[in-house]
């Protein structure tokens, strides 16, 4: 057992990595990170834009991007990544490659999740950063640019890393439309050697494992300094707690 | 392919039964896995809660281990690797009893019971030790003030998260595609296939997929309010 599981290490440990790379597109684990990372840097942006759509004043913003963050929350990914692997390339014409359709989806389904963390994170500052920032004479625009996101962003940075450990975990969907991920390589070392199916998918888990693990445990470090921060700048008073602890996926 | 037509797949009672069939399989699976998960999230916490320190440190390992390996993983393992260990006898029984289905309930339901543990947890950690003693200085046992002091208060207050993880469970449900569970998703994919109608069956299943994710938050709405309508009243 714990032979076979260093054998096929041995063997195959450089596909696991970075797939077929010299011969033929990136994979593996390398692929794994670099599309979780990717597309929570692009996922970003587009929930700092939804999370100040949906707290405007204005309905007519938000109601569509409420409508919008509710029908991914309430759609699964797999549903969203089939949708995108059959709108992606209608739109743009061209022959798309399954990293990007994947991307496209985990920046869409990622946003919207961020949004609800940036908007819990604005929410839990309270309004009188707000009120004190336009009695100083910023623009609510500048407020929010200033004074109110700067906080609220680095109340959220455990939270924003627990998302990019989902992230990661949803990227194994994308073995569904065959993105080449670690997901991906393992399966197809499994098919090459066909007769030890639960050592390699066990060595699948161990990696994820170990990366997932990992990271949670740098967000509760990080979580740790910042309320510590927190409680240190408002004079050992109680901290404010930031809800926007990750919302609710965990796939 | 001519226009968008909504009624070539509704009207026609093949494809229609066989998303029923996926309805009705997405349903087993939730409800099996949503019961299982939540046996044993309670089990889950009675070890945590017992005064042995080996358990509390096993129940640890198991949560961390099924929140950090996706979902995915943890069933393509049950399914491609535990499968195969098993007896052969065990096997073959679960291979003439829809072991896609049996494997995507266990794999959905341990992983749940991670959550739906930890959930329940900071639940009852959030009531006051004070509840406790109070509870028991007016003469109720441990068992009973448990029953009738904490636990309702913990529920309460673990409701919240526990909705959310229902609807995500209902959600992931939609995974056991990859291990072969004739589910709603591989119903949408079979009826895709067979009709060609890509855009109307994907708006059916994500209609149906949001329609009954939308019911199971109503539901737990619902719920919470029953369970404290002073609170629910104020918010």
């Amino acid at each position: 057992m714990i032979h076979d599981v260093i054998a096929i290490i041995q063997d195959y440990w450089l596909l696991l990595l970075i797939g077929q790379y010299p011969n033929g597109p990136l994979g593996g684990l390398a692929n794994t990170l670099i599309l979780s990372a990717l597309s929570i840097a692009l996922a970003f942006p587009v929930s700092i834009l939804l999370a100040l759509a949906r707290l405007s004043k204005w309905r007519l913003l938000r109601w569509p991007v409420t409508a919008l963050v509710y029908i991914t929350r309430g759609v699964p990914l797999l549903m969203l990544i089939l949708w995108s692997y059959f709108l992606v390339p209608l739109w743009t014409g061209a022959d798309v490659p399954s990293f990007v359709t994947m991307l496209t989806t985990l920046v869409v389904y990622q946003g919207a999740f961020l949004s609800e963390v940036v908007r819990a994170g604005i929410v839990a500052l309270g309004s009188g950063q707000m009120d004190a920032a336009r009695a100083l004479g910023h623009s609510s625009l500048g407020a929010m640019r200033f004074i109110i996101l700067p906080q609220a962003l680095y109340n959220m940075i455990p939270s924003i890393i627990s998302t990019f450990v989902s992230t990661i975990k949803d990227t194994t969907l994308g073995y569904v439309i065959n993105v080449p991920d670690l997901t991906f390589a393992a399966s197809q070392v499994n098919n090459q050697l066909l007769t030890q199916p639960f050592q390699v998918f066990f060595i699948l888990a161990v990696v994820y494992y170990a990366i997932c693990w990992s990271l949670t445990h740098v967000a509760n470090l990080v979580e740790r300094r910042i309320t510590r921060r927190r409680a240190g700048l408002s004079g050992g008073a109680a901290p404010v707690l930031v809800s926007a602890k990750i919302v609710s996926e965990q796939l | 392919m001519n226009g968008f037509d909504l009624s070539a797949i509704l009207r026609n009672p093949e494809y229609t039964s066989m998303l029923l069939h996926g309805i009705e399989m997405t349903f087993v699976i939730y409800i099996g896995s949503w019961l299982l998960a939540m046996i044993l999230a309670l089990l889950l916490l009675c070890i945590r809660f017992s005064p042995l320190r080996f358990g509390d440190r096993a129940v640890a390992a198991y949560v961390s281990y099924h929140r950090n390996v996706p979902t995915l993983v943890q069933l393509m393992l049950w399914y491609f690797g535990i499968f195969t260990l098993l007896p052969a006898g065990l096997t073959s029984w679960l291979a003439a009893h829809n072991a896609e289905a049996i494997f995507a309930v266990i794999g959905l339901g341990l992983c749940q019971a991670a959550y739906f543990s930890e959930d329940l947890r900071s639940g009852l950690r959030s009531v006051s030790p004070g509840q406790m003693e109070a509870a028991k200085a007016l003469g109720h046992g441990y068992i009973s003030a448990m029953r009738f002091v904490i636990m309702p208060q913990g529920v309460r207050n673990a409701l919240p998260p526990l909705i959310n993880h229902s609807v995500s469970l209902f959600k992931n449900s939609s995974l056991a595609i990859v291990i072969g569970a004739s589910e709603l998703t591989h119903a949408v994919k079979e009826v895709e296939n067979l009709s060609f109608r890509t855009f109307e069956i994907y708006l059916i299943g994500t209609v149906l997929y949001l329609f009954f994710s939308l019911l199971i938050m109503g539901a737990g709405a619902y719920l919470s309010m029953r369970a404290d309508p002073v609170r629910s009243a104020r918010t």
